[in-house]
């Protein structure tokens, strides 16, 4: 009963929340009511049972999302860019009904749901240990669905491709984002310098739990990343300039490395990212530690954005 | 019964940021009004997940190791998204609107 009640609450408040980002008036409104919804969004996953979910929803979407929106609405509201009309009101009544029927349909398509459920929990719990792990989330990331994992750090890289080349005249091989002058003083110089070593140690447990409990690269990434920018907003660490051949290799290692892998199982078990038996431990272990650095360093160079341009800085 | 509920959530609130996605002409709302559409489609699969609990397992893993690398995409995306809106914001500093 408690249960139900505490889904009700929490789904209620994430309606609202939602209806309230959409209905804002200006950005900074919009972006702070889409904040609180990520983190009640990661209360719901835990009632959904998905703790791995929770964790990286909290860490991205409340946490590193958070910044980058934020900072956006700042430099939007500074200069601000030319709008579409808005419709109508009889279109945008139009549109709501619309909106309305799609909600009601994929309504429909839950409440008739197949009975009993399809799952494939059995198999990916019956087959576990092959894996050599024994969180089955963290099962079929690095193995059952291994090529899922690998498109996703692709992926990863390529945004930070994207980002970088939107780099104006005079701004490309600079140093990624706004210049942050040193903060001595303030809350932000003290946290900046107090949550840190918490964080990394936080981080490389949850990476290192990650292969028997909740928890694993992508966690673990988004904490260190949001370690890394939490000194970059205070000015304590300068972020090293695009052209930095050791930054690129930072970037695209744990893509590389899982590429690698897979690889070496065409070549010693016959498949694509199939693991030898013996190594499949070791190996799982290398990808997940040079995906998290990967990952973290590429998280972090989202939220900072493209080089400004030399005489601006 | 949790599942369902945040099944019919999740549909609440693909409707909900598709109508932003449409109605609000900042650039800005729109990338949320896209998050909040995608945040109910992976509620939906999650819901789709806790069906599939079994083996000992809160839910279907399979599911929601998907939706934790969709979450990542996402975000990716977002950011892209944001920047290039940053980079018109810049040029249209620089280039007053003769309008």
């Amino acid at each position: 009963m408690t249960g139900l009640l505490a889904d009700l609450l929490i789904g209620a408040a994430i309606l609202a929340l939602a209806a309230g980002t959409v209905t804002a008036r200006s950005a900074f409104t919009a972006t702070a009511f889409f904040i609180a919804y990520g983190l009640l969004l990661a209360l719901a996953w835990v009632r959904l049972g998905a703790v791995d979910i929770a964790l990286t929803e909290a860490a991205i979407s409340a946490g590193l999302s958070g910044l980058l929106l934020l900072g956006a609405a700042s430099r939007l509201a500074a200069c601000p860019v030319a709008e579409e009309r808005a419709p109508g009101p009889v279109l945008k009544a139009l549109i709501g009904l619309c909106c309305a029927a799609v909600s009601a349909a994929v309504g429909y398509a839950i409440l008739s749901l197949p009975e009993p459920a399809p799952s494939l929990a059995e198999e990916a719990m019956a087959h576990l240990s092959v894996t050599a792990l024994g969180n089955p989330v963290a099962g079929v990331l690095m193995s059952y669905r291994a090529l899922d994992t690998l498109l996703e750090a692709a992926v990863v890289v390529l945004a930070v491709i994207g980002v970088w080349s939107l780099a104006p005249a005079g701004g490309w091989g600079g140093v990624p984002g706004p210049i942050h002058p040193r903060i001595e003083q303030g809350p932000l110089a003290l946290l900046a310098r107090l949550l840190p070593p918490i964080g990394i140690v936080v981080a490389f447990h949850i990476l290192w739990v990650g292969s028997y409990a909740p928890g694993g690269k992508f966690q673990a990434a988004a904490i260190l990343a949001a370690m890394w920018l939490l000194a970059w907003l205070a000015g304590l660490a300068t972020p090293p300039r695009i052209s930095s051949r050791r930054l690129r290799l930072a970037i695209s290692a744990g893509t590389g490395l899982f590429l690698a892998i897979g690889m070496f199982g065409v070549l010693a078990e016959g498949a694509f990212l199939a693991y030898p038996p013996a190594l499949t431990k070791a190996l799982m272990l290398a990808v997940e530690f040079a995906l998290a650095g990967s990952i973290a360093v590429a998280l972090a160079l989202l939220v900072m954005g493209p080089p400004e341009p030399e005489d601006r800085a | 019964m949790s599942a369902t509920l945040y099944g019919l959530l999740g549909a609440a609130l693909v409707g909900i940021g598709l109508f932003g996605l449409l109605v609000r002409p900042s650039h800005l709302l729109r990338i949320l009004s896209f998050n909040l559409l995608g945040g109910g489609v992976f509620l939906v699969f999650g819901a789709v997940a806790r069906r599939g609990a079994g083996a000992g397992l809160p839910g279907d893993p399979v599911p929601q190791a998907l939706v934790l690398t969709g979450i990542v995409v996402a975000f990716a995306a977002t950011a892209l998204a944001v920047m290039l809106l940053l980079r018109l914001s810049a040029e249209s500093a620089k280039r007053p609107d003769p309008s």
